[in-house]
């Protein structure tokens, strides 16, 4: 019991003990998530970083040798012909798929937001792209692109059209991967969207609706900025999950026809494990984190500026 | 979790390279004397069910003559690099490796691999070409069983039909392609995807003609580009070509879709379930009459990475086994390869005439990685994008091809 003495004797010092082994526990609490990100976030992102200023080989792998050179492998990726070129599909394919999605994601979320027979059901049938394995789809949708028989095709054949060269042209390639990527992308949208509209009050449309507005204007006056916070988010996580899409484009195209749907992801992949040029491949991933990390800055402030505005 | 920190997360995922630590190499393996152990690891890429099964076949009956237990290993092809460097890395490569052979000299550069003569592996009566594939810096590394090669498959029906011979030369080849052509199926069917793969289908015209692939921009190269892209512009083959794998060419071919495919030897054991399909095998053209096609050389290298003294013993033990005479031919027939020891592929060729033609080639083949040994992975790649350019119709095929060499950087 010497322990308690001083502390009747002298509670200010207690006082600052207590404080400070709050601050220890409080640092304990913190120390998990702190290591998890450290390991699985912060050295991949470091070594990232290290390895695109290395002439990194695939003999570095074995000796752990890669000499250093400083910034010459972010000037070979960014003179290259092909940067262009990636950066360029690279935001077709992310403003493509997201606007889209989104939009196409927006009006089913309303659609089903009525209640009617089976939406229930539809809706959970809706869900099936997400639940598929990327690779699964990506296969089906090259079958269905084929040029001589492919379903789309057989379709616009049946109704008078012309055969459209989905994934052998040059110029309908990029769209031929957008549209997979829209439909796959379709149920994420709606899924956050719906969860979003369940939860605007029913009781603003009913006043709404005697104040004479009509669907469309209840929409734009009580729907849409009530589903704003929602719609950021959704946004900023399709836009990430956009810009780093490989799997599709890999399955569907494989960065092809000459290089017409190649992106900045397959374009790093392609740098690392077919060129052997890791150091290169990690630049090229670099600017990708580069970018990622800007928008979600922006949109970090975005909510900021929402959160202000809500409690002014 | 902030929105910020898991936009972080995600493009880390699309950073793709997850850091692997590199540690310094270990020493020099153990003494070449040291006793062998009772058991290994193997790893392959034969992860079909056709091809695993046959493979696992061949590593039984050598378990049961070396009386070493294989525990094996497998990955689907495109993981097979990256598992292997992955390994190198971590130190934690199989004892016995069997990948594809352009892709030895790669490993072999790094310091990882073992040269064979150690296990008293010897090279006497293979084809020559396949023991250069497997040689890095005048020390084999690594040696197949059993290799393929492209040749043209040919729907005999289909030609019967429409009353054209097995082509032999290029002209007749674009003569029959287009005959054959007709009720929306295509005379030719073959395979440029922007990889590796399409480069090994586009080789054997390249080589044929007498291109090197030091040079990719010389008038035998051009000629040969051009002449594959005619195929397609005139309409003889698909212009979906530039999507197919080989894999999608033989649905072609097996569906009746096209008359005459490109295709390797390892597609001749599907085709004969097919009852109904009546196919012949014949070489592939050549620009002239009288001409030696010249393909590319397929097939996988078994080699031994560094581990320890006795694994590394065994794994020889195994090795040498493989590439016995008697398990070589199993392997053959099994999985439709070559032997690659010139006798018994000779002996092998009489007893199957389907594969007769391949084995013709593979005395004419070269390897891909002879000339350009570590480089050749860049230089495949814009050759690949030469063949996508000139066969979409983006560039022609003179610039195609000047910005190929320009991008091998040699």
């Amino acid at each position: 019991m010497t322990l308690a003495a001083p502390a009747v004797a002298a509670p200010p010092r207690s006082s600052r003990r207590t404080r400070r082994d709050n601050r220890f526990a409080a640092w304990a609490f913190l120390l998990p998530a702190v290591a998890y990100v450290v390991v699985f976030f912060g050295y991949p992102l470091a070594a990232n970083l290290v390895m695109s200023t290395q002439n990194y080989t695939v003999k570095s792998f074995y000796t752990g040798e890669a000499p250093f050179v400083g910034i010459a492998n972010y000037s070979a990726v960014l003179s290259s012909p092909l940067f262009s070129t990636a950066a360029l599909n690279t935001v077709l394919f992310t403003a493509g798929s997201i606007v889209f999605q989104f939009g196409i994601g927006l009006a089913l979320a309303v659609f089903f937001n009525g209640r009617f027979l089976g939406s229930a059901l539809l809706r959970s049938l809706l869900l099936l792209p997400w639940l598929l394995p990327l690779v699964v789809s990506g296969a089906v949708w090259r079958w269905m692109f084929d040029q001589d028989h492919g379903v789309l095709n057989a379709g616009l054949r049946a109704v008078g059209l012309d055969a459209v060269p989905w994934l052998s042209s040059t110029g309908w390639a990029l769209p031929a991967v957008i549209i997979t990527n829209i439909w796959i992308g379709i149920p994420f949208n709606l899924v956050i969207l719906h969860g979003g509209l369940r939860a605007i009050p029913a009781s603003l449309y009913e006043a709404a609706e005697l104040d004479g507005a009509g669907a469309w204007q209840r929409f734009r006056h009580v729907t849409w900025p009530l589903l704003r916070p929602v719609t950021g988010i959704v946004l900023m996580l399709g836009l990430v999950y956009t810009i780093k899409v490989f799997d599709v484009i890999m399955v569907v195209t494989g960065g092809g026809p000459a290089n017409a749907t190649q992106t900045l992801t397959t374009w790093s992949y392609r740098l690392s494990f077919q060129d052997f040029a890791f150091g290169q491949g990690a630049a090229v991933g670099n600017v990708l984190i580069v970018v990622a990390t800007v928008f979600g800055l922006l949109y970090l402030r975005s909510a900021k500026a929402t959160l202000a505005e809500a409690a002014a | 979790m902030s929105v910020v920190r898991r936009a972080l997360i995600m493009a880390t995922s699309a950073a793709l390279l997850a850091a692997c630590s590199p540690s310094p190499a270990p020493s020099a393996p153990g003494g070449s004397a040291a006793p062998a152990a009772t058991s290994i690891t193997e790893l392959d890429y034969y992860s079909d069910e056709q091809g695993s099964a046959a493979w696992q076949k061949i590593l039984d009956t050598c378990a049961t003559q070396t009386g070493i237990k294989i525990d094996r290993q497998k990955v689907p092809t495109s993981q097979m690099l990256p598992k292997v460097l992955q390994g190198a890395s971590s130190k934690t490569l199989p004892n016995l490796l069997f990948t594809d052979n352009p892709t030895l000299q790669q490993v072999a550069a790094t310091g990882a691999l073992t040269p064979l003569s150690d296990y008293g592996v010897t090279t006497d009566g293979f084809y020559p070409s396949i023991v250069k594939a497997g040689t890095y810096q005048d020390k084999v590394y690594g040696v197949a069983p059993g290799v393929n090669g492209l040749a043209l498959i040919y729907n005999k029906d289909l030609l019967q039909a429409a009353g054209v011979e097995p082509p032999k030369t290029w002209d007749e080849l674009k003569a029959a392609a287009a005959k054959l052509t007709k009720d929306g199926k295509y005379g030719l069917a073959f395979s440029a995807v922007p990889s590796e793969e399409g480069t090994w289908q586009f080789l054997p015209f390249f080589w044929s003609n007498g291109a090197e692939l030091s040079q990719l921009d010389s008038p035998q190269s051009a000629q040969a580009l051009q002449y594959v892209t005619d195929l397609v512009t005139s309409g003889s083959a698909s212009k979906s070509v530039v999507t197919w794998n080989q894999n999608d060419v033989a649905d072609q071919f097996v569906g009746g879709n096209a008359a005459m495919m490109i295709n390797g030897s390892w597609n001749i054991a599907r085709l004969d379930e097919q009852k109904a399909l009546h196919y012949g095998v014949v070489p592939i053209p050549v620009p002239q009459a009288g001409g030696k096609p010249v393909v590319a050389l397929g097939g996988e290298v078994g080699a031994v990475p560094v581990t320890s003294g006795p694994a590394q013993q065994a794994a020889g033990k195994v090795l040498s086994c493989i590439l016995s005479e008697p398990t070589m031919l199993e392997w053959s027939k099994a999985h439709a390869y070559i032997p690659s020891k010139t006798d018994t592929a000779q002996k092998f060729g009489s007893q199957q005439p389907a594969m007769q033609a391949f084995v013709d080639e593979v005395g004419t083949a070269r390897s891909r990685t002879a000339e350009l040994g570590e480089k050749y992975p860049k230089v495949s790649q814009a050759l690949a994008d030469a063949l996508q350019a000139a066969l979409t119709g983006k560039t022609p095929v003179d610039q195609a091809l000047k910005a190929a060499q320009q991008a091998s950087g040699s």
